[in-house]
């Protein structure tokens, strides 16, 4: 059994420990959980799930889906380790309740590519480093697929000098536009140039 | 995060109904700030109200040539609507300098009125905080107040509101609509939006409890030059030290309004006589009143300094 497996099923375990009755009663205060059941198609694939309505889109798409790849860094929006594409948008999976989204499609690092076939962000991080831990990459990826969606839309930014013209995906606009992924490592300037190589400008 | 039950509103009239009957729910959109505060506990709803897919993600014109902004409207699309950037570049300014491009995605236009402070105590629950926990204290006075209000405060609170998009709407006279839970709708100007902290700093807003935001209008374009101008402590993704919010017309005059000194975006329409004298002038009339700590007595001039800037941008 793989570390991962291992792990998988010792939550699944833990998950079906009854507390005994009594002693239920008496613990505290704590309100019931209430469960809700939602439907999702994540990666393309139609997933249904029946959650406590405290967990979080993150927490939904790793513990409960076992898609790892997505990172839990800060669980407080402020790290961007989470995030993930949701109706074609980035957003952090942890500042998001699972319920929310029924019906909604979710992409994740495992759905832009596979170890085989990868996406063209996922290849120019690998060829120009973008990364030293990897923590924070998947989170990385993510965003910066979306980001340069996001210039193509002509969305603008903080750095974006004149609001009624077409953005354009320079060096300044993109890291303005990545200041929500942290990477503890410090690989920006290598991520800063894997996105510059897909956004087909010279670094 | 404490248990909580939840259902999805399909109309606003299904989320004040909803109200009603729990009364203490919460209503939850964007809910990039409120399931933040759940998972500390700060917030701790027992029940939720879904109201993020509720048709009012539309901006439309008004009959007065103004703009009407869903509530659900998410601060991307406001930032990049081509009449936005066209007619009210200072909105679109305000909202790209806060948060990250994921927040940008989820939060709304009515969340975003609504975030609650970034003070260090209302987070840290260790800490007395009258805005938390009404009647406990206040930690922040005599204590690191480096990033709180100067304007407005009280002895109970000295909090500052966080956002940078309500700055932008307090210069532009933006209105707030809403609707109660027994169908009445009213507009609250923006101006009036914010209560003063005083003795009860957990009343943050004039709504009453289970009224709804649906909207909010803006007043014909203006014209002028509009600039925000945002000081912190790194260049993206960081909240204002202070802020200012400029509207700057040919011959002078114009609007300002400050983020990151006060419990609501501040503007004294009175000090804005003075604008063709220059950024001194104006900062004593809007600043009359402070009451700066030792730690952030820095804001003063730093708003004077940053206004200067701005006018001399706006010049040209």
């Amino acid at each position: 059994m793989s570390r991962r497996g291992m792990l998988a099923a010792s939550a699944a375990s833990a998950a079906v420990t009854t507390i005994p009755a009594a002693r239920a009663k008496t613990a505290s205060a704590q309100p019931a959980p209430s469960m809700a059941r939602i439907a999702l198609t994540v990666n393309g694939e139609a997933r249904e799930l029946e959650l406590d309505t405290r967990t979080t889109l993150l927490d939904a798409l790793r513990e409960h889906l076992q898609l790892t790849g997505t990172k839990k860094g800060c669980d407080h929006g402020q790290c961007g380790a989470c995030t993930v594409i949701v109706d074609g948008r980035r957003i952090n999976s942890c500042l998001s309740l699972a319920v929310m989204h029924d019906g909604d499609t979710v992409t994740t690092i495992e759905g832009l590519g596979t170890p085989d076939d990868l996406h063209p962000m996922q290849a120019a991080f690998i060829v120009h480093d973008g990364y030293q831990c990897g923590y924070c990459t998947p989170g990385q990826i993510c965003s910066a697929v979306a980001v340069l969606e996001e210039i193509e839309a002509g969305i603008p930014s903080h750095v974006t000098g004149d609001l009624t013209a077409p953005a354009e995906a320079t060096n300044m606009e993109i890291r303005e536009r990545m200041s929500g992924n942290i990477c503890r490592c410090g690989a920006y300037s290598n991520i800063l140039e894997a996105i510059t190589e897909v956004a087909g400008r010279q670094a | 995060m404490k248990a909580f039950t939840y259902e999805r509103a399909a109309t606003p009239a299904g989320a004040t109904a909803a109200f009603a009957k729990a009364p203490g729910a919460r209503f939850i959109a964007g809910g990039t700030n409120l399931l933040d505060l759940m998972k500390l506990q700060i917030e701790t709803p027992a029940h939720l109200i879904d109201v993020s897919r509720l048709a009012l993600d539309t901006i439309e014109p008004t009959k007065e040539g103004g703009l009407r902004i869903g509530a659900m409207v998410r601060n991307t699309d406001l930032a990049a609507d081509a009449r936005v950037r066209r007619d009210y570049g200072l909105l679109t300014r305000a909202l790209v300098a806060g948060a990250s491009g994921q927040l940008r995605n989820k939060a709304t236009t009515a969340g975003n009125l609504l975030q609650r402070t970034r003070c260090p105590y209302f987070y840290d629950t260790n800490q007395p905080c009258n805005k938390r926990q009404p009647g406990s204290g206040c930690a922040a006075i005599g204590g690191v107040s480096r990033t709180l209000a100067v304007l407005g405060a009280s002895e109970a609170c000295i909090a500052t509101h966080p956002s940078d998009m309500a700055v932008a709407m307090r210069a532009l006279d933006a209105s707030v609509e809403t609707v109660d839970a027994a169908g009445k709708a009213r507009a609250i100007p923006i101006a009036d939006f914010y209560r003063a902290p005083g003795t009860t700093p957990h009343l943050e807003t004039m709504l009453e409890p289970g009224e709804l935001i649906t909207a909010v209008t803006l007043p014909k374009p203006m014209g002028g030059t509009h600039i925000y101008h945002k000081v912190r402590d790194r260049a993206s993704y960081a909240f204002a030290l202070i802020s200012v919010a400029a509207v700057v017309q040919k011959d002078g005059s114009g609007r300002v309004a400050l983020g990151g000194v006060a419990h609501k975006p501040w503007r004294v329409e009175a000090a804005e006589a003075d604008m063709p004298r220059g950024a001194k002038a104006v900062a004593s009339g809007l600043l009359a009143g402070a009451t700066p700590s030792h730690d952030n007595a820095y804001k003063l001039p730093l708003v004077e300094r940053t206004l200067a800037g701005v006018l001399a941008e706006a010049k040209g």
